[in-house]
Parts: C-alpha cells; sequence; structure tokens
C-alpha cells in the first residue's frame, strides 16, 4: 500500500439544530475535527447522533447552523468524507471484491486495491466469495474495508464496533489509528469505547 | 468519471445476470400476457392480426413498468445509493447509467423477442421487422419515465404503489406513437416514418427529463 498523506483540514459545525418528522431531535451541537483528530460521539439511543453524521455528508439538511470545512480547495465536503453507517452498502449477490471494486471506482482517489484491502481486515480468504454467504461480522468488515480502497480524510462511522468480535475490534483501533497517522480524521458514534486514547468525546443530549 | 460510470452499469448488468430479478420477471410476464390474449380472444386470425401490434406494444409496456419501483429501492435499502451520493460522479450520470442497464436487461430483451411472439397473434410477415424497431427505440422512453418514478418512490418508505400510477399516464404518448408507428408499417395511408420520428423523439427526450428528474429527486435531502 503507498503511504497516503492528507492535507491539513478542519471540518466544523456551528449550532447545529435538528428536526425530524416535526420532532426536535437535538439543538445547539458545536463539532470541529482537524486532521489528526480524533471524536467519539455518544448519547443515548435516538440523541441524533446518525441524524449529525447524515448532516456531515449532506445527506441531511439541518435546519438552523453552520456545516464547512476550512482548507480544502473546491472539493466538496461530500467527496471528503468517507461514509460507514448501518447500511453496509454491499450488493449480497456480488464477492466481496467486487463489492470493494465498485466502490473503488464510484468513490474515486484509489488508495489500496480490493485485495489488499480485504487482507488488512482478515478477509483474504473470503475475497471471490458472494457477499450474502458472509456473517454479520464479516459483512461489517468488508463495509470497513472500503474505507482503505480509497483515500478520503474524514472517517464517519456509525456504530463501527457493532458485530465485530473483540479480534476484529482491535483490528479496526488498528485501522483507524493508521488512518490517524496519515493526518486523517475520524467521528464515530459509539456506545462502547473505541480504543484510541486521544479521542475526545462529544455527547448529544442529556 | 467514466470509470465510475462503466462500474455501475457493469454492476447493475451483472446483478441482473446472477440475481435474476427484474429483467427475466419482464420478460416471462410479456411472454404470458401474449400467449393468453389470443386464447380470450378466441380463433379470430383477421381480428388477431389487427390488433397484435397493439398487444405486443401493452404487453411491454406493463412488462417494463413491473418491477421498476426496485430500480433504486433495492439500493436505497442496502446504502449503496449513499456511496453514489458520495461519488464525484454527478448523479445523473449514475441514473443514466441505471437507466441505461435496466434498458438492456429489460426492454432490449422485449424488443428480440418480438419476433416469436408475433408468430402467436398472427403477425404478418412484414411487420414484424418495423414492430422490434418501434419497441427497440420505444422502449428507453419507458425506461427513463419510470425510473424517475423510481426515484420519487426511494426516497418513501412505502412508495411501490405510487410507481404505476404516477408513471402510467406519461408513457401514454409513447403507447399512441409506438402502436401507430407498427401499424403503418403494416398499410394505411401514412408512411411509418412519421409516427416513427416522433416515437424516436418522445424517447430522446424522455432520456433526458426522465434522467434529469430522478436525479433531483434522489438527491432532495430531507
Amino acid at each position: 500500500m503507498n503511504p497516503i498523506s492528507f492535507p491539513h483540514l478542519r471540518l466544523f459545525a456551528e449550532n447545529l439544530t435538528c428536526r425530524r418528522g416535526g420532532r426536535l431531535i437535538f439543538e445547539g451541537v458545536s463539532l470541529s475535527l482537524a486532521s489528526g483528530e480524533a471524536v467519539s460521539l455518544t448519547g443515548r439511543n435516538g440523541a441524533g447522533k446518525s441524524s449529525l453524521i447524515a448532516m456531515l455528508c449532506g445527506r441531511l439538511r439541518p435546519e438552523a447552523g453552520r456545516i464547512g470545512v476550512e482548507g480544502a480547495d473546491e472539493a466538496e465536503l461530500t467527496e471528503l468524507c468517507h461514509l460507514v453507517g448501518h447500511r453496509d452498502g454491499l450488493k449480497t449477490a456480488l464477492t466481496a471484491q467486487e463489492n470493494l471494486g465498485f466502490a473503488q471506482a464510484v468513490l474515486g482517489q484509489p488508495a489500496a486495491t480490493p485485495v489488499e484491502a480485504l487482507a488488512a481486515v482478515g478477509l483474504a480468504h473470503a475475497a471471490t466469495l458472494p457477499v450474502g454467504y458472509l456473517s454479520a461480522g464479516q459483512r461489517r468488515r468488508v463495509a470497513l474495508a472500503r474505507l482503505l480502497v480509497a483515500a478520503r480524510p474524514f472517517w464517519l462511522l456509525d456504530e463501527p464496533m457493532s458485530a465485530l468480535d473483540t479480534a476484529s475490534q482491535a483490528m479496526l483501533t488498528g485501522l483507524m489509528r493508521d488512518h490517524l497517522a496519515q493526518g486523517g480524521a475520524i467521528l464515530a458514534a459509539t456506545h462502547g469505547p473505541l480504543g484510541l486514547n486521544e479521542a475526545r468525546e462529544l455527547r448529544i443530549g442529556p | 468519471m467514466r470509470r465510475a460510470f462503466l462500474a455501475i452499469l457493469r454492476r447493475d448488468l451483472t446483478l441482473a445476470a446472477r440475481a435474476g430479478g427484474g429483467g427475466e420477471l419482464a420478460l416471462v410476464f410479456f411472454l404470458t400476457l401474449v400467449v393468453l390474449v389470443p386464447f380470450a380472444l378466441g380463433p379470430d386470425l383477421n381480428l388477431l392480426s389487427r390488433i397484435g401490434p397493439a398487444i405486443l406494444w401493452l404487453g411491454a409496456l406493463l412488462s417494463v413498468l413491473i418491477g421498476l419501483d426496485r430500480l433504486f429501492q433495492a439500493d436505497e435499502e442496502d446504502g449503496s445509493l449513499e456511496l453514489m451520493r458520495a461519488s464525484p460522479l454527478p448523479l445523473e450520470a449514475a441514473v443514466l447509467a441505471k437507466g441505461l442497464a435496466h434498458w438492456l436487461t429489460t426492454g432490449l430483451p422485449l424488443a428480440l423477442a418480438t419476433p416469436l411472439l408475433g408468430l402467436l397473434v398472427a403477425l404478418p410477415v412484414e411487420g414484424v421487422l418495423p414492430l422490434v424497431a418501434t419497441l427497440a427505440v420505444g422502449t428507453p422512453a419507458l425506461s427513463f419515465i419510470g425510473a424517475a418514478g423510481a426515484a420519487v418512490a426511494a426516497s418513501l418508505r412505502r412508495g411501490g404503489l405510487i410507481v404505476p400510477v404516477l408513471v402510467a399516464p406519461l408513457t401514454i404518448p409513447v403507447l399512441i406513437f409506438g402502436v401507430s408507428a407498427a401499424n403503418a408499417a403494416l398499410g394505411g395511408t401514412v408512411p411509418f416514418r412519421t409516427p416513427f420520428l416522433i416515437l424516436a423523439g418522445l424517447s430522446l427526450a424522455s432520456v433526458t427529463v426522465g434522467t434529469l428528474a430522478a436525479a433531483a429527486a434522489l438527491r432532495s435531502a430531507e
């Protein structure tokens, strides 16, 4: 894998308010995420963690507040963000390798090849298996391998540790450390520990 | 950009070939409908050959509409649509790739199956090639008008029912000119060219407008 180094960027959000279906989810949430930083997003169920992530990647319009990025030239925020959400974004009829190849072609900025990425998440043996045959944890790892096939500075992860066993959680922590060392940044909605000592905590709601 | 476009096209073609689904269902539905019509009408060959082009066109139209609601909904449900939204490729191009794949797996096979099914409705030999031509030229319009409806349905939670209601009225001009071109080839006062060129124009306009409309529907954030 070629070493990657991201330029210095800062993602910021000021006083965001989120309202969905007429119901106020959260208000006054501010956030700053600079290169090399990790933030763990916590809050009870339904506090709006996923909504905040959807806002940052441009999927949901905030009712009030501002989202922007410092230091990027022309590149839109959606093209700087790498989202791994609840839905894996995998086609069950395609093999793991084909799924990653598709993600790489669609996302652009190719980094690791699909085979290298699968080896990095410990699924080299499953590269040619249809994703439909994989377990929930293995699918999660294929989805996480997507982070490696395209080089994007901001990783937005929604409960990345769910369905992962202890060894895979440690593997993910290692991947996140490497990403931070390359000048990337991570925002992860989580209930458990991420394993990153330097991660700041941002709590939404009570 | 081109790589992303081709990747979406290739993925949808692979999925259609591997998982079955829309294309094969449409072909079987088309076959069933056309096979059953002569039984319902009785053994009047003159009647059958007179309404043959209309039956084949109606069958093709309904077959294309069937399963169309899944065009974007499947991608929305498993999260693939998020990938396309995050792509530097404009959503319009992604819609174009998906619509093209839909036509290649649904509309084109229907047009190619028509000569065989023409036999069942006593279609005269000189009418076969023009009918295949009208279906080949007209079905892209159905795929892309349908794509706009499917994109609206994808953002709604239970929008499956809205697709035929939304799409069927818009397909009426395509049906009218498709059938009249196919009939013109079998004789009459109007030359084949006139309705056929209007059909081609409708198809081109639908591809453009349908692509833009579908991308706008997919882009609209909550």
